[in-house]
């Protein structure tokens, strides 16, 4: 039986018109895909499992045909490196006669610093470990600016962590599965990082907008920055250390601030990843909160005599605090709790250990930053006690101006 | 055989060899590659394929391949999942409703509605991305990314003269 022969053979579907219907429900069903995205919320159970597949499946492939250019730009190198290598030298000499002299200005300050710690008793943060990567694809759109960098769980490397390059920072980690992650740039529409000017300490909001040069916002106070600033990370929020060097502040032609990143001067093939893990993600501040503190090791040098739960109204009486009692409401830590149960073990720890450096200051400088702040505390307890402690602790005791 | 002449285009040949090309075109420019210091533009492959697809001919399965390469190029590039699929049906479809109009006219100014319709997708993406970010994305790199879509026109043409006729239905 032919075509014709059959009853439905002279049916003619109106192509332009289910296009027309197929188009508007593919349309639909794309815009919901775009609604119901959640890149918003960086973390893993947002990135999606198409998403993890697809980086899966891409790394490799861009992997193997990023080989190519990778070994020629390297043949290149080595060819320049040959035929230049008189030139190399005497630049190398020059830089390391500089770099000489600004290892002793830094094994000085080193030094100083370690000195400056132990007086004022800082609790510096801990080395951070790393993972190394290559950088297998990149985008860069004015929509979109990430990297897909060929290490990911395996390597403990989770959402959140710093990227850098050998130059300066590159951007964060948006998504890792095992054997690959995704790096949102600085450079990215949707990158905030919490910066600072090296100079004069300002706080700014890098923010990417697609562009080479990120956006300096929410620039506080007069003149903050100028042309050629170092931007470093400020580690506000937590999500990156302090002190990554960013770039260099410049006027933009649409006159804001934006940053000549340092990443920029060279090509970012390989990356190291931060495994920087920020206290407030380490710690359950719920679990914390329901923590009972231990109780003070008895016979304790370190620790104020046990004063019992009567008397915390105590601090009031302004003559009669000790210095160690003092501290606390100094500090703001907890002038209604009693003291043996909260802080106390660091506070009077912190105030033993300043004293000792002051009696044998070696340098001068350092004797005298840290003595004034040492001193202070006892001119308020005696002469303006009613100062800073007054309004917390004597208005529930009603006690007259 | 009468019916030889009216024997409709295979899909796989206008449809699904453009997509694989425009699939290997977009990963081989995504790689990180600099020459003299600058890296490679990045151009949307996908555009003058969607294109020349409203113009050739109105199709069930267009609409679906314009998403595959929407929701390729959102993972290759990192955007938000639907960006590109919706950015690049959004020109389809008007392409397609004035398909009409743009037959017979001659390439420059098919140049010209290739032009507007790379416009309109950009800018969908750089409306977006403002609503998504609350961020304006940087005019300049937008102005970049346009040129280097709208270079690529001759692809576009060379599509539209090899299937605009293939299949007599629609001629």
């Amino acid at each position: 039986m032919s075509l014709r022969d059959n009853p439905l053979g002279e049916l003619r579907v109106p192509l332009t018109w289910t296009a027309g219907i197929v188009f508007i429900v593919v349309l639909i069903a794309s815009v919901a895909i775009l609604l119901s995205d959640r890149r918003e919320a960086f973390d893993t159970d947002a990135y999606g499992n198409p998403r993890t597949l697809s980086d899966k499946v891409m790394a490799p492939v861009g992997s193997a045909l990023s080989t190519p250019g990778r070994l020629t730009g390297e043949g290149v190198e080595g060819v320049r490196g040959y035929f230049f290598a008189v030139s190399e030298n005497r630049r190398l000499r020059a830089e390391l006669e500089n770099m000489r002299q600004w290892r002793d200005v830094a094994v000085a300050l080193r030094d100083t610093n370690e000195r400056y710690r132990t007086i004022l008793g800082l609790k510096t943060d801990p080395p951070i470990p790393m993972a190394t990567a290559r950088i297998v694809t990149d985008s860069r759109g004015p929509f979109a600016n990430s990297r897909l960098a060929n290490a990911g769980t395996e390597k403990g490397i989770k959402p959140g962590n710093p990227v850098m390059s050998e130059n300066g920072l590159v951007g964060r980690i948006v998504g890792a599965t095992e054997g690959v992650s995704r790096v949102l740039l600085l450079t990215d529409a949707a990158s905030r990082t919490p910066v600072m000017v090296d100079r004069t300490n300002s706080r700014a909001i890098l923010t990417g907008d697609g562009g080479p040069n990120p956006k300096l916002e929410y620039l506080r106070g007069q003149d903050p920055v100028k042309s050629g600033d170092r931007i470093l990370t400020s580690g506000d929020g937590g999500v990156f250390p302090r002190g990554l060097p960013v770039g260099v502040a410049v006027k933009g032609l649409d006159g804001r601030w934006r940053v000549v990143l340092a990443s920029d001067k060279a090509a970012v093939d390989y990356v190291r990843i931060l495994l920087f893990e920020d206290f407030t993600q380490v710690a359950d501040a719920k679990k914390l909160e329901h923590t009972i503190a231990p109780p003070p090791t008895p016979g304790a040098s370190t620790l104020p005599p046990p004063v019992p739960e009567t008397a915390a109204p105590k601090p009031a009486a302004p003559a009669g605090a000790t210095s160690a009692t003092v501290a606390a409401p100094a500090a703001g830590a907890a002038p209604v709790t009693p003291a043996p149960k909260t802080t106390p073990p660091a506070q009077p720890a912190a105030k033993a250990a300043t004293p000792q450096p002051k009696a044998t200051t070696p340098a001068p400088k350092a004797a005298a930053t840290p003595a004034p702040k040492t001193v202070t505390p006892a001119p308020k307890t005696t002469t303006p006690a009613p100062k800073a402690p007054a309004p917390k602790t004597t208005q529930p005791a009603g006690t007259p101006p | 055989m009468s019916s030889g002449g009216a024997r409709p285009l295979a899909p796989w040949r206008w449809l699904g060899v453009p997509m694989l090309w425009v699939m290997a075109a977009s990963f081989v420019f995504a790689m990180p590659m600099r020459f003299w210091g600058l890296g490679l533009p990045e151009p949307i492959f996908a555009l003058p394929v969607a294109f020349a697809w409203a113009v050739i001919r109105p199709s069930m399965l267009a609409p679906v391949g314009v998403m595959v390469m929407g929701v390729y190029l959102d993972f290759l590039w990192g955007s938000p999942t639907g960006f590109w699929a919706v950015c690049l049906l959004m020109p389809y479809g008007i392409v397609l409703g004035v398909r009409s109009f743009l037959a017979g006219q001659n390439q420059v100014m098919m140049w010209l509605w290739y032009g507007l319709s790379t416009a309109l997708a950009i800018g969908a993406g750089y409306l977006f991305t403002m609503l998504d970010t609350q961020n304006a994305p940087n005019w300049i790199s937008v102005g970049w990314q346009f040129l280097a879509t709208v270079v690529l026109y001759p692809f576009a043409d060379r599509l539209i003269d090899r299937f605009e006729d293939a299949d007599v239905r629609f001629r």
